[in-house]
C-alpha cells in the first residue's frame, strides 16, 4: 500500500467525486477538490522514495516512476486550483468533471510505472477515455467542442491502433509482453527492419499524447474547442507521462539504431519548424499555445535520442519546466477570459495596466517558452542541446537554435500586446488571494528552475 | 585555477556586491509606493554602485595581466558550470563606465518619465546588474545568462516608454540580438564538448583545429557583429536608438554596443586566434565601410537622435578597426574608443533628451538657434560635439589617433579611408552644432539647464577633457592586459 501512495490518493479523489456526482448539488466541491489535490501532491512527494515490484512484475515502482508521479500530481493539483469559475463547465457536471480529471491522472500515473505492454495499454486507455469524456464538457454549447471531442476520439483511437500494431511486433520478437524480456530479445533484431518498425510504431502512440509531428493535427482544434481548464490539463499533464513512456521505450535498447534516431531527428526538426511557423499566424491564444506545444515536443525528442549522454534527465527537466511555463500561460488566459470564452491575442492589449501581476506572469512564461535566460525554459533547452550535441547531432541543435529565433516572434507578441498596447474600455482585473499566490508560485518556479537547476537535475539523473 | 585567477584580496566579495547591489535596490523599490521615494532609492543604489566600482578601480593592480578579485563557486557541477567572476584591465574600465552612466540614466529620467516610474526604475537597475554581470563573468553560461538577461529590460524600456514607432523598433532590436545570441550558444556548447568545462579562461589559447576555429569564430562574429553593430548588421540600431527613451538610448549607446567589441576582445581573439587572423582583412574592410558609410548617412539626417545613432556606427567602426589590426596601439586605441564613445555619445543622447523635454521634438530645425536662449546647454553640447569628431584636446582625439596610426601600419588604404571618415565626422557634427547654436533667430521661451541636468553632464564633460589632455592613467590600467593578449596572439600567428 505504501508503494501505491500516489495512485491511492488519486483513486480516492476520483471515488469521492464519483459519489458526489450521484448526490445533489453542493457549493463545497471546489474546496474539497483543492484540499484533496493538495493532499495527493504531498502524498506523492512522500512516496518518492518507494521501490519495488507489484503484480507479478508488471508494475515497477522506482525513483523514475515516482518522480513522474510527483510531477503528474503537481500538474493535477495546479489544474484543480486554477479551475475556479462556474462559467466554464455546467455546475451540474462539476463533480463528474473532477472525477474524470483525476481518473485520467490516475491512468497517467499507472503509465509511469507500467513495465508490461498490456498494462501500458490499459493505463493509457484509462487516461484517454476520461479525457474523451471531458472535452465536450463546456458550458457554452457550440459545435466547436463537439467537433473537438470527436476529433480527439478518432485520433486517439487511430494512434492506439498503430501503437498496438508495433507492440504486436515486439511481442512477436520477444515472445513476452514484459519489457524486461523484450530488452533481452531486442538486440538480435534491432538492426533489422522489424526492430526499427516495432519501436517506431510503438512510439507513435505516445507521439500522439505529446502532439509530435505528424501526430499533432488534433492539438490546435482540441485546444480551441475544449474549455480553458480542460485545455490546460490536456496541454500539460498527459505530456509528462508520454515523456516517461518514450524514455522507457528508448531504454529498451542500449543505444537506438541509427535508422530510428534518423527518423526521430527528422520528426523533431519538422515538429519544431511546423509548430513555430504555424504559431506565427495564430490569433487565438490557445491555438498559439497548441502550436507552441508541438514545437516543444520537437525539443523534447532531443533528450530521447541522446539518453546515453544525460538526455533522459534533460528531458525530465524540460517537461517539468514545460509544465510550469504552460500553466503560467494558460492561467493568465483562464483568469482573463470572460464567461470561459476563448481569449484572442488582441484581448491581451493593455494587460499590464489592467493587472500588472498577470502581465508579469504572462511575460515570464512567454520568455521561458522562448528560452530566454534567466528562466527555466533556457536552462532546460540548454541541457537538451548539450546532450544532443554530445551525441554528435549538431544539425538538430542548430535547427533548434534557429527555431528559438522564429518562435520569439509570437511569444514576444504576447508580451508586446500586454505592455505596449493601450487597453480598450476594459476594467482592471480583480484577483483573489489564492489566484495571486498561484501566479507568484508559478513565477517563482520558472525562475527557480532557471537559476538553481542543480538540485532537481541531480534528482532526475539519479533516476537512470 | 591559480593559473589565471587572483582571488579577491578584500574581506567581502566586491564583484558580487557590485553586480547585485542594483537588485537589492529593486527589492526595496518593489515595496514602495511614492514616486519620489522610488526615484531617490534608484539614484542612491546606482550611486552606491558607482562608489563601489571606484573603490574597485582604486584597488585594481594594473601590473598583472591576470584576472583579479576572483570569486568562484560551483553552480551546476554536472556540467562543470561555475559562478566565477574576475576582472582584468579590459573590464575594469567598462565596469566603471557602466556604473558612471547608470546614475545619469536615473537622473535624466527624473521628470522625463511620468508613466510607470516604478517599473522604469526597475528596468534601469536590472540593466545595470546584467551589464556589470556580463563584464565580470568568467564562465560561459554565467556570461550567457547575463548577456541574454539584458534583452528583456532593454526591450521593455523601448517598448513601454519609447517613441511613436516603439513597437517596430523594440521587436527588431530583440530579434536581431537574439538571432546572434543563439549561434553564440551553439559555439559555447561546442567549446564545452572539446574542453569539458564552461570556464572562459580555460578555453583561451588552446590548440583547436583550424576548421573548428573557423566555425566558432563565425558563430562569435555573428553574435558580436550584430551587437556592435557592424555594417551590414546595423539596421536595428537607428530604429532602437531613435525610439528608445533618453535613458534607453544612453544605455544602448554607452554600454550595450560595447558588449560586441568586448566579445571580440575577450572571446574571438583568444579562443580562435588563427581564425581571427584569417578573417581580419574582412573585418577591417567592414569596419572601414562602416566608418565611411556612417559618415555619409549622418550628413543627410534631420533627426538629432538618428544622426547620433548613425555616428555610433562609424565610431564603433574605429573600435573594430583597432582590434583587428593586432598591434598594441590598435588594441589600446580600440579600448580607449570604447570608453570614449560611451562617454561622448552617452552625453550627446543625454543632451538631446534635455532639449527634447523642452521642445518635444528631435528635429534639428525645431531645436536650432539655442545659442542665446540656452547658453549653458550649448556650451555642454558644443564640448561633446567637438569631442565626438575627435577634436584635439578631447578624449576621442587620443583614441582615434591610436587607431589611425595602427591602421596605417596595417594597410594604407584602410588608414586613408578611416581618415576620410574622420573628416566626414567633423563635417556632420559641425553642421549639427552650427544649427543648434545659431540656426534660428526667433526668440523662444526655453529654460536653460537646471542644476540636476548640470550635475549629470558635468562629470562626463570633465572626463572628456581629462582623457583628451592626460590619457595616461587610463592607458596604464589596460596596457598590461592588452600587451599580454597581443603576445599570446603572436605566439599563435605562425
Amino acid at each position: 500500500m505504501m508503494l501505491l501512495l500516489p495512485e491511492s490518493a488519486m483513486l480516492l479523489f476520483s471515488v469521492v467525486f464519483l459519489f458526489l456526482s450521484l448526490a445533489g448539488r453542493k457549493e463545497t466541491h471546489f474546496f474539497w477538490a483543492r484540499a484533496m489535490a493538495l493532499a495527493g501532491f504531498v502524498l506523492s512527494l512522500l512516496g518518492v522514495s518507494g521501490e519495488g515490484n507489484l503484480f507479478f512484475g508488471a508494475y515497477h515502482v522506482d525513483l523514475f516512476s515516482q518522480i513522474f508521479k510527483a510531477l503528474l500530481s503537481a500538474g493535477f493539483a495546479f489544474v484543480v486550483f486554477m479551475f475556479g469559475s462556474d462559467e466554464e463547465v455546467d455546475s451540474a457536471y462539476l463533480p463528474d468533471f473532477f472525477m474524470f480529471l483525476s481518473f485520467s491522472t490516475l491512468g497517467l500515473m499507472m503509465m509511469a510505472s507500467a513495465v508490461e505492454l498490456i498494462s501500458i495499454v490499459i493505463s493509457l486507455e484509462i487516461s484517454s477515455f476520461s479525457l474523451y469524456a471531458i472535452v465536450p464538457l463546456r458550458k457554452s454549447q457550440t459545435k466547436l467542442q463537439l467537433e473537438a471531442s470527436v476529433k480527439y476520439l478518432f485520433f486517439g483511437a487511430v494512434s492506439t491502433g498503430v501503437m498496438l500494431f508495433g507492440m504486436g511486433y515486439l511481442y512477436g520478437m520477444a515472445g513476452s509482453t514484459f519489457l524486461a524480456d523484450i530488452i533481452r530479445a531486442l538486440p538480435e533484431f534491432i538492426f533489422q527492419p522489424v526492430g526499427v518498425l516495432a519501436l517506431t510504431l510503438t512510439m507513435i502512440g505516445f507521439f500522439f499524447k505529446l502532439s509530435l509531428f505528424p501526430m499533432h493535427f488534433w492539438a490546435p482544434d482540441i485546444y480551441e474547442g475544449a474549455s480553458n481548464t480542460t485545455t490546460t490539463f490536456i496541454a500539460t499533464v498527459p505530456k509528462i507521462a508520454a515523456v516517461a513512456l518514450l524514455i522507457r521505450i528508448a531504454m529498451l535498447t542500449p543505444s537506438l539504431p541509427p535508422q530510428l534516431t534518423g527518423i526521430l531527428i527528422i520528426l523533431a526538426a519538422l515538429s519544431m519548424t511546423a509548430g513555430n511557423l504555424a504559431g506565427l499566424v495564430q490569433k487565438d491564444v490557445k491555438r498559439l499555445l497548441a502550436y507552441s506545444g508541438i514545437a516543444h515536443a520537437g525539443y523534447l525528442m532531443l533528450g530521447i535520442i541522446s539518453l546515453n549522454s544525460g538526455g533522459g534527465a534533460a528531458a525530465i527537466f524540460y517537461i517539468t519546466i514545460y509544465l510550469f511555463m504552460n500553466l503560467g500561460g494558460f492561467y493568465v488566459i483562464t483568469l482573463l477570459s470572460k464567461n470561459g470564452d476563448n481569449v484572442l491575442v488582441e484581448d491581451l492589449a493593455g494587460l499590464s495596466k489592467r493587472s500588472p501581476l498577470l502581465a508579469v506572469t504572462l511575460a515570464v512564461s512567454a520568455f521561458s517558452l522562448a528560452g530566454i535566460p534567466p528562466t527555466g525554459g533556457f536552462t532546460g533547452k540548454f541541457f537538451l542541446f548539450v546532450s544532443a550535441f554530445k551525441e554528435g547531432y549538431l544539425a538538430i541543435v542548430i535547427i533548434g537554435a534557429v527555431n528559438t529565433v522564429i518562435s520569439i516572434f509570437y511569444y514576444l507578441n504576447l508580451v508586446r500586446m500586454s505592455y505596449s498596447k493601450e487597453p480598450g474600455a476594459f476594467p482592471p482585473i480583480q484577483m483573489l488571494f489564492h489566484e495571486k499566490a498561484l501566479c507568484y508560485a508559478l513565477i517563482f518556479m520558472i525562475l527557480y528552475m532557471g537559476l538553481v537547476p542543480f538540485g532537481l537535475l541531480e534528482r532526475f539523473n539519479g533516476a537512470f | 585555477m591559480e593559473k589565471y585567477l587572483i582571488m579577491n584580496p578584500l574581506d567581502f566579495p566586491i564583484l558580487s556586491t557590485i553586480i547585485f547591489l542594483p537588485l537589492l535596490g529593486i527589492a526595496l523599490i518593489l515595496f514602495m509606493r511614492g514616486e519620489g521615494a522610488i526615484k531617490v532609492t534608484a539614484l542612491i543604489t546606482s550611486i552606491a554602485t558607482l562608489f563601489l566600482s571606484l573603490a574597485l578601480y582604486a584597488h585594481f593592480d594594473p601590473q598583472t595581466p591576470l584576472f583579479q578579485f576572483g570569486e568562484s563557486l560551483s553552480w551546476i557541477p554536472r556540467y562543470r558550470i561555475s559562478y566565477t567572476l574576475g576582472i582584468d584591465g579590459i573590464t575594469i574600465l567598462l565596469i566603471v563606465l557602466t556604473a558612471l552612466i547608470t546614475p545619469a540614466c536615473v537622473l535624466c529620467s527624473w521628470t522625463a518619465i511620468t508613466d510607470r516610474v516604478k517599473e522604469f526604475m526597475i528596468c534601469v537597475l536590472l540593466m545595470e546588474t546584467a551589464m556589470i554581470g556580463v563584464f565580470c563573468s568568467l564562465d560561459f553560461i554565467l556570461f550567457y545568462v547575463f548577456w541574454e538577461a539584458m534583452l528583456i529590460p532593454m526591450y521593455l524600456l523601448i517598448a513601454v516608454w519609447g517613441g511613436p514607432k516603439r513597437d517596430y523598433a523594440s521587436i527588431k532590436f530583440f530579434i536581431y540580438t537574439l538571432f546572434g545570441s543563439v549561434f553564440l550558444l551553439v559555439a559555447i556548447i561546442a567549446l564545452y564538448l572539446v574542453n569539458g568545462t564552461f570556464s572562459i579562461p580555460e578555453a583561451m589559447f588552446r590548440n583547436y583545429t583550424f576548421n573548428f576555429q573557423v566555425w566558432v569564430f563565425l558563430a562569435f562574429a555573428i553574435a558580436f557583429a550584430i551587437k556592435v553593430p557592424m555594417f551590414p548588421f546595423h539596421t536595428w540600431l537607428p530604429a532602437a536608438h531613435t525610439e528608445a527613451p533618453t535613458a534607453g538610448s544612453v544605455l544602448l549607446a554607452s554600454i550595450l554596443l560595447k558588449m560586441g567589441t568586448y566579445g571580440f576582445l575577450r572571446f574571438a581573439l583568444p579562443i580562435t586566434p588563427a581564425a581571427s587572423f584569417t578573417f581580419a582583412p574582412y573585418v577591417v574592410a567592414l569596419s572601414v565601410i562602416a566608418i565611411v558609410y556612417g559618415g555619409f548617412v549622418c550628413l543627410s539626417q534631420t533627426d538629432m537622435k538618428k544622426l547620433i545613432a548613425y555616428s555610433s556606427v562609424a565610431h564603433m567602426g574605429f573600435v573594430t578597426l583597432g582590434i583587428f589590426t593586432f598591434t598594441q596601439l590598435g588594441f589600446e586605441g580600440a579600448m580607449l574608443q570604447m570608453i570614449n564613445h560611451g562617454i561622448t555619445t552617452g552625453a550627446l543622447f543625454l543632451s538631446v533628451g534635455i532639449v527634447y523635454e523642452r521642445t518635444h521634438s528631435r528635429e534639428i530645425y525645431d531645436n536650432s538657434g539655442l545659442g542665446r536662449i540656452m547658453p549653458v546647454y550649448v556650451g555642454f553640447f558644443g564640448l561633446f560635439a567637438i569631442s565626438s569628431f575627435g577634436f584635439p584636446g578631447t578624449n576621442n582625439f587620443v583614441g582615434e589617433l591610436y587607431v589611425l596610426v595602427s591602421a596605417f601600419a596595417w594597410s594604407r588604404t584602410a588608414g586613408f579611408l578611416a581618415v576620410v571618415g574622420a573628416v566626414l565626422a567633423a563635417a556632420y557634427m559641425l553642421r549639427l552644432l552650427k544649427a543648434i547654436a545659431w540656426g534660428r533667430e526667433d526668440k523662444r521661451a526655453l529654460r536653460d539647464m537646471n542644476l540636476r541636468e548640470i550635475i549629470y553632464l558635468l562629470p562626463l564633460g570633465v572626463f572628456v577633457l581629462w582623457v583628451g589632455i592626460f590619457p595616461r592613467p587610463l592607458v596604464r590600467m589596460m596596457e598590461n592586459t592588452l600587451g599580454h593578449l597581443l603576445r599570446q596572439l603572436q605566439g599563435f600567428s605562425h
